[in-house]
């Protein structure tokens, strides 16, 4: 078993077409089954949906002392938006979760692979 | 590959040299190592063994004379050279169950299916060396170092890099099939499409490497070769068998299609007596076996328009109306500007130049120099001598190599050329 994050990014001030509120229930309903299943096969570990990136924060120690300033650290236009933290078997079964996710949210999702502490 | 000969002491016994070693290496490496990952599930393991095995067999074969199954010789030899390894290193069994991740597991549908009657662990290491989670250059530089048995060496100069780039594309490779778990097996029946996609591409890539590569006649031969293998593990699969008859009757006009000065003979000036004839029966052979068996995937339609052209014994008296069918169909499944230049050309053999040149006027092909070669030939054929001239000049401007760029300047043609000369 090994654990891949499946992260979902956004792209800052990238217009989508607005939802209306019944295909917001169902998206959501969608996500709500789909993320269902990841639990009753025991593959959910954690998932989670971002704020905005312009509510994030960064703190680092410079010279010593904590400096804490208005985030986000990456100065990039994507930014991750939200993720699930899965455990899978290997990069195929992740890939498949991935794929269920990417057609739920339609949005490309990135497979990155933890590194195994007990390695 | 090694001769029968007779020893000093009179009995008869294989000659084995160092050659005859270096040939059953390239032969037998893949499925050797592809056996291996499956028992140790590891890659450098494997491939360390491997080759540890095949340096015992350069020592003992040319005293001891060949084992009468060298393949099976050398994965028994490199299994016990891995066990040994495995009990010295301390860690080994540690080691073991980390690297576990190569091994099948228990509930993989992959393990339990067989496929066909033929099972190999070489369809589930190309499928690994193939995943589409790998780099196109990462994916062809592990399918011709693991299966091919081509050293990094080899496989940089296939692709004109230098040594050092390619040992870091292949160690990188083998990082990420460890660290994200990309699996070994044979991908499941409604996976297949999309996984069995970057596999033939692997393989058709390979045989067109081009003249580009000093190795180029290497790589042809492990195309076809690969494609074999993969025909013969996956008969169910029409599109793989379409890629193997599609290599076969492209190979069976190598001697035909360039000459000497590395130019390209034109297929409608080839000498097709020159045609290998046992390549084309093969090649045509699969085309028919597979013409009921659904609808044609971009291989197999490519292949039967190569066995179309194989049937004529000139050029005027090809089927031409047929070639257009097919790639009528070619273009449904494969809409590409070059399948439609194709196309074009075609049909400009059936309904003439005037048809043919504002379907290939409105392609947007202006890097490719067929594509002006094409559109200066119609315009020859049309008597517009002009506008042909300055065509052929910006293919003569795109062309690759010196002598297509002097052949193109001349006409494109040998009859053009000959012309030019009266």
């Amino acid at each position: 078993m090994a654990h891949y994050l499946l992260s979902v990014h956004s792209v800052a001030g990238e217009i989508r077409e607005p939802m209306t509120d019944d295909e917001m229930k169902e998206s959501f309903r969608q996500i709500g089954i789909l993320e269902a299943e990841m639990k009753s096969s025991h593959s959910l570990v954690l998932s989670g949906r971002l704020h905005e990136p312009d509510t994030a924060t960064v703190v680092r120690i410079s010279n010593g002392e904590v400096l804490t300033t208005d985030g986000p650290f990456a100065e990039s236009k994507e930014h991750l938006g939200g993720f699930y933290i899965i455990e899978a078997d290997n990069l195929d079964a992740a890939l498949a979760w991935a794929t269920k996710v990417s057609k739920t949210i339609k949005r490309p999702i990135e497979v990155w692979p933890f590194v195994d502490v007990r390695s | 590959m090694f001769g029968a000969d007779v020893h000093p002491d009179g009995s008869a016994a294989f000659l084995v040299g160092e050659a005859a070693v270096s040939r059953i290496f390239r032969e037998e490496y893949g499925r050797s190592v592809a056996s291996l990952i499956r028992a140790f599930g590891d890659i450098d393991a494997a491939e360390d063994a491997v080759q540890e095995a095949f340096a015992v067999a350069l020592r003992k074969w040319p005293g001891d004379g060949l084992p009468p199954n060298p393949g099976g010789w050398i994965t028994t030899t490199a299994r016990n050279v891995a066990i040994d390894r495995q009990r010295r290193e301390a860690r080994g069994r540690e080691l073991l169950r980390e690297v576990a991740v190569l091994l099948p597991q228990k509930d993989d549908p992959g393990t339990a299916k067989e496929v066909g009657a033929v099972e190999d662990d070489r369809l589930r290491l190309i499928f690994t060396c193939c995943h589409p989670a790998l780099s196109t250059e990462a994916q062809v530089a592990l399918t011709l170092r693991l299966l091919g048995g081509l050293s990094t060496e080899e496989v940089a100069r296939s692709f004109v890099v230098a040594e050092a780039t390619m040992a870091q594309r292949i160690v990188r490779a083998k990082r990420k099939i460890k660290a994200a778990r990309i699996p070994y097996r044979i991908p499941e029946l409604h996976e297949l499409p999309g996984r069995l996609r970057p596999v033939l591409a692997v393989v058709y890539l390979l045989y067109n490497a081009g003249p580009a590569s000093p190795a180029e006649p290497d790589l042809r031969r492990e195309a076809i070769r690969l494609a074999r293998v993969l025909s013969t593990l996956m008969p169910n699969e029409p599109e793989v068998a379409g890629l193997l008859a599609l290599l076969l009757l492209t190979e069976s006009r190598r001697a035909s299609r360039s000459r000497p000065d590395g130019s390209l003979v034109l297929l409608g000036e080839q000498d097709r007596t020159r045609w290998d004839r046992a390549l084309i029966e093969e090649g045509q052979a699969i085309v028919r076996r597979y013409r009921r068996h659904g609808p044609p995937g971009p291989y197999m339609l490519q292949a039967a328009i190569n066995a179309v052209h194989a049937d004529a014994a000139t050029v005027q008296q090809t089927d031409w109306s047929q070639i257009v069918a097919l790639y009528d169909q070619l273009f449904a499944v494969s809409p590409t500007p070059v399948v439609a230049l194709n196309r074009a050309i075609a049909i400009g053999e059936v309904q003439g130049p005037a048809a043919a040149l504002p379907l290939v006027d409105e392609l947007d092909l202006g890097d490719y120099y067929p594509f002006h070669a094409t559109r200066a030939d119609l315009l020859w054929r049309l008597g517009r001598a002009d506008e042909a001239a300055a065509a052929y000049e910006r293919a003569a401007a795109l062309a690759p190599t010196k002598a297509e760029r002097d052949f193109l300047k001349l006409g494109g043609r040998a009859d053009v050329i000959k012309e030019a000369g009266r």
